[in-house]
């Protein structure tokens, strides 16, 4: 019972967070809503007993990534300011997207309901981390090697972007 | 002149890495940390002061404690900063002085504006205003700064005098050839 | 005659251990800001602070009494204790200005968030051992607010969230000089943390046995190196301290720590010659005194996962754990296995080693000279990632080969 209250404080602070992040003005302020966000996630975490998930969440995204953001933020001095009217595209697909995040939810929802009694008697895969650790390099090897490559192909699209190539036009 | 270019010799890697400087310097400042200190506990040490210390300007009396200045007043007018300022008077008839010199009835030195050149000591034909060891001069109005005559006799004390100019002149009086 | 608190409820016993250990950290903290100034004059050949006494007023105070104790009140005095009161008064009751030009909810939120994670992350450290009993078993339990199974990661983890106070305090400023040390804080910091975290992990490859429990716990760092001498044998090994065995993961670890909080030669944050006062240009008073605080939490909390990590945790030297040391005062003293007394000497030998890294923090500070900003970058980007790489390969070889 009082972890259901926590789920609910912890979803409203990460839902309220998160609408923090897209309807703040300042582009500080977004970015730490968003640092307050992964925070509320990681809560989150910990209440499906996912301690590992929990503890990487903030050391690697609101420790590290989210403090690059602000550095890159403070670096290039961008302002919030006055933000273009979204086009005829974005509303339908906004909508869409709700509409199947609706759906998403109702259905994970009803499925719940019905599952509600085996539940307590699985055991999460982040629980512990032998069980985390083995699933990671066993079962989800495939997903975890092809998330590594696209990440290694943005981190090489960056270099090639960013960096100015000289006397190697032949290239292009 | 030739320019010698000396070749800067290449890091070796140990340099590079920097820890054998760094832990040079650690074992340079832990050898401080366990020397004596050498900070004076100034109110209650006092520093020693060396020969020739040009402190504030005080006046002296002769050995029979007389005063020597005699208001020529060459010290107020050498003084750069115009720190000096007398008023010359005459030696009362009562005093054992009387009828030989001038003496003066001021004498004021304002610290505010003494630079402490020593200039008023090294022109002084009396030896009569001479700068001590005295190093700390504090008051709470400009008033205060300003020292008189009676300050500075007593600042400046008695100094040993071989001249005794008073008592020579007086010998020479009692025999008749004064002046 | 200690028993009464362990039938407190267990709830009440974290509550009065948290107080304890926030009620040790501050005034260690500050006490850190004195001994900063005493061994930085010191290692200048100076005496440091040491005029202030209680004034005469202060006779009703219980420092005026302990000042005016002979012997005992000038010693004090001599090494500064009522400067530090009189410090801490200063900073509590001067009046707290803010800035005109600051964003002012960012501004005052900056100094809570530097305390939080400094004090957030000592839940988590062991600071020392005592027997209990267990299922009708002696074992050795740690000293711990939470025992949690991810220790040293929860540490990364919440420390890792003071970083914001830095770019926070520079970014509301509003100020050329803070937002500098705030700019440079974030990716100096960033930059470390990775090489901190690479050189760790030899140390808990040692501990997680193929087919064993995983663990990251900090308890289990320390019982690795909990081993007794036996003569030359692969079974002491097992005593042995971190740093013995992994002296390249150690020396990157504290490299990183410097960066990590700040502390010359990597004080870029700060950088008194170019940047004023870095981040805290803008702040007074109290605002500034957490500040300082929290730099001495990281230093204490950063000390305390060094040592346990490689410097043998509440061990008093290698090849003599903490247990071997309970057997033999036993000898002495009747009630030396008691979970009390035993685990009064574990903090004590801990506190004492943290304490002594702490001044070692401070002679580092006092002897070197600050590094350029691009010179920290490349130290960090090009030489201890990749060294700290390269460690982790060879450890994962050796470790590999060894328990074949």
């Amino acid at each position: 019972m009082s972890s259901d209250i926590f789920f609910y404080l912890f979803a409203a602070f990460t839902t309220g967070t998160a609408l923090a992040v897209v309807l703040t003005k300042n582009t500080v302020a977004s970015a730490l809503s968003l640092l307050l966000c992964l925070v509320g996630v990681a809560g989150v975490f910990i209440l499906l007993d996912a301690f590992l998930l929990a503890a990487l969440m903030v050391f690697v995204y609101a420790g590290a990534v989210v403090a690059l953001f602000l550095f890159i933020i403070m670096l290039l001095d961008a302002q919030g300011g006055d933000r273009k009217p979204f086009k005829k595209t974005a509303y339908v697909s906004g909508g869409i997207a709700f509409a199947l995040l609706v759906v998403g939810v109702l259905s994970f929802w009803k499925s719940g309901q019905q599952t509600t009694g085996e539940l307590g008697s699985i055991v999460p895969v982040g629980s512990t981390l032998k069980n985390y650790g083995e699933q990671l390099f066993t079962t989800y090897l495939l997903p975890v090697q092809i998330v590594g490559f696209l990440l290694l192909i943005a981190m090489l699209g960056v270099i090639v972007l960013s960096k100015k190539f000289e006397g190697l036009e032949d290239i292009k | 002149m030739a320019v010698i270019q000396v070749e800067r010799k290449p890091l070796t890697f140990a340099e590079r890495t920097y820890i054998p400087q760094i832990i040079g310097g650690l074992w340079v400042t832990l050898k401080h940390f366990f020397q004596p200190t050498v900070t004076l506990q100034y109110p209650e040490q006092r520093p020693e002061i060396p020969k020739g210390y040009r402190g504030v300007p005080t006046l002296v009396k002769d050995p029979n404690g007389r005063e020597k200045c005699v208001s020529c007043q060459l010290c107020e007018f050498v003084c750069p900063p115009k720190a000096i300022r007398i008023t010359p008077g005459e030696i009362s008839a009562e005093s054992d002085n009387a009828h030989v010199e001038k003496g003066p009835q001021a004498f004021d030195i304002d610290m505010l504006r003494c630079i402490y050149c020593g200039l008023c000591q090294e022109v002084c034909p009396e030896e009569a205003i001479f700068l001590q060891n005295q190093f700390s001069m504090s008051g709470y109005t400009r008033a205060e700064m300003v020292n008189n005559k009676e300050r500075l006799y007593e600042l400046g004390g008695t100094l040993p005098d071989e001249h005794l100019k008073w008592d020579k002149k007086k010998t020479a009086e009692e025999h008749g050839n004064a002046h | 005659m200690f028993d009464f608190y362990f039938h407190l409820p267990l709830i009440v016993r974290l509550v009065l251990q948290a107080i304890a250990v926030i009620l040790f950290m501050f005034p260690v903290a500050a006490a850190c800001s004195m001994a900063e100034r005493k061994v930085c004059a010191w290692i200048q050949n100076r005496p440091g602070p040491n005029r202030t006494i209680a004034p005469i007023g202060g006779l009703l105070t219980p420092l005026g009494i302990v000042g005016r104790i002979p012997f005992l009140g000038p010693f004090l005095q001599q090494m500064g204790i009522f400067q530090l009161a009189a410090d801490g008064g200063k900073f509590t009751f001067k009046e707290d200005p803010v800035p005109a030009h600051v964003n002012k909810f960012y501004f005052i939120l900056a100094p809570i968030v530097a305390m939080i994670p400094a004090l957030t992350t000592v839940a988590v450290v062991p600071v020392g051992a005592y027997y209990a009993v267990v299922n009708g078993q002696t074992i050795l339990q740690p000293i711990v607010l939470a025992n949690v199974d991810i220790g040293l990661l929860a540490v990364f983890a919440v420390s890792s969230l003071g970083v914001y106070a830095v770019i926070l305090a520079g970014w509301a400023s509003n100020s050329k000089y803070a937002f500098l040390g705030g700019v440079r804080a974030s990716a100096q910091l960033v930059s470390y943390e990775l090489a901190m975290t690479l050189s760790v992990l030899p140390s808990f490859l040692w501990m997680n046995k193929p087919g064993g429990q995983g663990t990251l716990s900090l308890f289990d760092a320390v019982q690795m190196q909990n081993g007794v001498w036996h003569g030359f044998s692969m079974a002491s090994l097992h005593g042995m301290w971190g740093v013995f065995y992994m002296p390249i993961s150690a020396f990157i670890f504290l490299v990183a720590l410097f960066a990590e909080t700040n502390r010359a030669p990597f004080d870029m944050a700060e950088a008194e010659s170019e940047l004023v006062a870095g981040f805290h240009t803008e702040y007074g008073a109290f605002k500034w005194s957490l500040f300082f605080l929290a730099e001495y939490c990281h230093m204490i909390i950063g000390s305390a996962v060094c040592i346990l990590l490689f410097f043998g945790g509440w061990n008093i030297l290698p090849w003599i754990p903490l247990t071997t040391l309970i057997d033999w005062l036993s000898h002495f003293i009747p009630f030396a296995a008691h979970p009390l007394f035993m685990g009064l000497v574990g903090i004590g030998i801990f506190v004492g080693k943290v304490f002594s890294f702490i001044f070692f923090f401070m002679w580092v500070r006092w002897t070197l000279p600050r590094f350029r900003y691009d010179q920290v970058m490349h130290l960090g980007w090009k030489k201890l990632l990749p060294l700290s790489i390269a460690n982790l390969i060879f450890y994962t070889l050796g470790i590999a080969l060894l328990q074949k």
